[in-house]
């Protein structure tokens, strides 16, 4: 039975070859460039949020405390009648105390990677000058796994840092500005007033100019020793196998050390929210590509038909239902979205492909960049479901008109 | 013998500020293997009372029994599927589907209906053609067939699913003599040599007087 509807309805297509191929055309462009402009879209951001993840920690643990912390006698009496008031802590060497249980216990979550990492200021002079950098104490082995530093570096490796103890890593503005080549000695006085003397084993370039240019990494103990902070860490860098799992690791490890957790989503919450909103823009301006893809079929299936009022009166004199009328008109707008919905998500993807392939480079960039691409079931889905519900609303408006016509009238009209 | 059709009191009006009665108490009745004609001038409501017959239209008042089935109280979708498998519509213009060769325009109704298997109802739709003498047709679509053609492949179509009543409204009104004097042959052989009740609305005088019994329309009602 519904063979036969759909039979009707493709015949009723057929008979109208070149309107129906304009409106197909609308819902395969609609569906192509909801597809390419969506993976785009998606693309950049991801890319964007793959660099924010990529360049960033999952999670740090800093020296701080959320909030200020609570006196051990109001613990103690949280009831009674004693009320303290300008509390002032007694200062405490600053950095992550006991950082080594920390990193034990950060450890034992799985899919955690952690290092600890003490950071203070330094200066460097040259012709006179002085340049203020941030030395970052690291330990080599564990610090390659928590960032990206190592696929930067242009010159030497980070197992450099662990073979000679005095050696120095720094990025390659700093070196342009103190010209300095690998190998050269460079000396760094910290605000303790220590001087130190360190060779430099590795050049990164990381693209970023304030990284370039001020930040430095030695080895932790000689960072501790330089800054006079003995066996501290001012921070501990986490990396997650899985990114998106970071505030709950973070909200979990505050809970149990105390110390201020913050998770790459909470550093970069502005950021998130913004991408949202572009989000919500995107998917509005194709969806109304699609929409108005969708007058295109509505406009064939209502000629078709008041061009039909004949032919519905005389399968309703033959016994159709009205609901068979209304089916067959249905069956177009399906037919229309199911079919451009196919082309146009193959045209997407040939589009997407050949916009994979555009490379550029930005002006004053060494570069290529590769348009950042991302596809995946969801915006397939999407662009055929969107399609295919427009589609089909558009068809339901005058099939419904048509399961309504009185077969009677229309003999009598054309008798 | 109950009537393939009986109507009692039918009335049709149309509007309602103004109202128009096409239809205005009619009673009557089409046995089995009788050819009927209604003749009357035009608007007089020869055609309203047809569709009213055939079910396809609904009277304001009035019972209608097909086949000895009141059909007062059916909905919609009775009427659509009496009409599918006790009535068969042969109009003036042949309104075949243009889109449709003349086998597939006999089988949509088979096809509505469902009750053969696909072969069987290919079989049945080129032995109707073939008794038309149109099995040289059965490929060809509305638009390569004459007027008289057209018109036959729309008896054989009225005739696919093998109701008892026939409804014919001026089937030979576009025709040619010859054509004509064919259609009407057929049609006298459906109620005669097929046992159908046939109901012809027809202007042709000579046509009206060759059948079983005429009824006069004037105004809605029923000359006497």
């Amino acid at each position: 039975m519904i063979r036969l509807l759909v039979r009707v309805g493709i015949r009723h297509l057929l008979a109208r070859k070149r309107q129906s191929i304009v409106s197909l055309m609308g819902i395969v462009l609609g569906v192509a460039f909801f597809l390419a402009i969506s993976a785009m879209m998606q693309g950049s951001e991801n890319d964007f949020i793959r660099r924010l993840i990529d360049n960033s920690p999952h999670i740090t643990i800093t020296d701080e405390y959320r909030n200020a912390r609570v006196q051990p006698v109001t613990q103690r009496y949280p009831n009674g009648a004693v009320e303290i008031s300008h509390v002032k802590p007694q200062t405490e060497t600053r950095g992550v105390r006991g950082y080594q249980q920390v990193l034990e216990f950060v450890r034992t979550i799985s899919g955690v990677r952690a290092s600890a990492v003490l950071t203070g200021q330094a200066l460097v002079s040259f012709a006179g000058k002085d340049r203020g950098i941030t030395l970052n104490g690291i330990v080599p082995s564990e610090y390659a796994g928590v960032s990206t530093l190592p696929t930067y570096l242009v010159r030497g490796s980070l197992d450099d840092l662990v073979a000679n103890p005095n050696g120095i890593l720094i990025g390659d503005e700093l070196a342009r500005v103190l010209s300095l080549v690998l190998n050269d000695n460079l000396t760094v006085a910290t605000t303790t007033g220590q001087t130190k003397t360190f060779k430099i084993v590795g050049i990164f370039h990381t693209g970023r100019i304030n990284i370039d240019e001020e930040q430095t990494f030695t080895g932790l103990k000689r960072a501790q020793a330089l800054l006079d902070r003995p066996n501290r860490a001012n921070s501990i860098i986490i990396k997650l196998t899985d990114p998106t799992l970071a505030r709950a690791v973070a909200a979990g490890v505050e809970g149990r050390i105390g110390y201020k957790s913050v998770s790459w989503q909470e550093q970069s919450e502005d950021l998130m929210n913004a991408l949202m909103i572009r989000r919500i823009i995107m998917y509005t301006v194709v969806g109304a590509v699609l929409v108005v893809a969708a007058f295109g079929i509505y406009n064939v299936i209502s000629t078709v038909v008041m061009e039909k009022q004949r032919d519905i009166a005389i399968l309703k004199s033959m016994g159709f239902h009205p609901r068979d009328i209304k089916r067959i008109f249905l069956v177009q707008g399906i037919v229309l979205g199911l079919i451009g919905g196919v082309i146009g998500l193959g045209l997407g993807s040939a589009l997407m492909a050949g916009l994979m392939n555009i490379r550029f480079k930005f002006p004053g960039s060494t570069d290529y960049v590769y348009m950042a691409i991302d596809w995946g079931w969801f915006q397939f889905t999407l662009a055929a479901g969107v399609a295919m519900a427009a589609s089909v609303i558009a068809a339901w408006l005058p099939a419904r008109k048509a399961a309504r016509f009185e077969p009677v009238a229309i003999l009598r009209g054309s008798a | 013998m109950t009537a393939v059709i009986k109507a009692e009191h039918l009335t049709r009006r149309l509007g309602a500020e103004v109202p128009v009665t096409l239809v205005q108490d009619v009673s009557l009745e089409v046995d089995r293997g009788e050819c009927v004609a209604i003749t009357g001038p035009s608007g007089s409501g020869k055609s309203s009372l047809l569709y009213l017959l055939g079910l396809l239209d609904t009277p304001t008042s009035g019972r209608i029994w097909l086949n000895g089935v009141e059909t007062s109280g059916y909905g919609d979708d009775q009427f659509a599927d009496a009409r599918l498998s006790q009535v068969g519509f042969v109009f003036q213009s042949h309104f075949l589907l243009p889109e449709f060769t003349a086998l597939e325009n006999v089988m949509l109704p088979m096809q509505r209906l469902g009750r053969l298997p696909p072969s069987a109802m290919t079989e049945r739709a080129e032995n109707l053609l073939g008794r038309f003498g149109l099995s040289g047709a059965v490929s060809k679509t509305p638009r390569q067939l004459s007027g008289g053609q057209s018109q036959r492949v729309a008896i054989a179509r009225a005739l696919a699913n093998d109701p008892a009543l026939i409804l014919a409204d001026e089937p030979t009104g576009n025709l040619d003599t010859v054509s004509s004097a064919n259609v009407q042959t057929i049609i006298k052989d459906l109620a005669h040599e097929h046992g159908r009740a046939v109901v012809v609305v027809t202007h042709d005088a000579h046509f009206a007087s060759s059948v079983d019994r005429i009824i006069r329309v004037v105004d809605g009602r029923i000359q006497t």
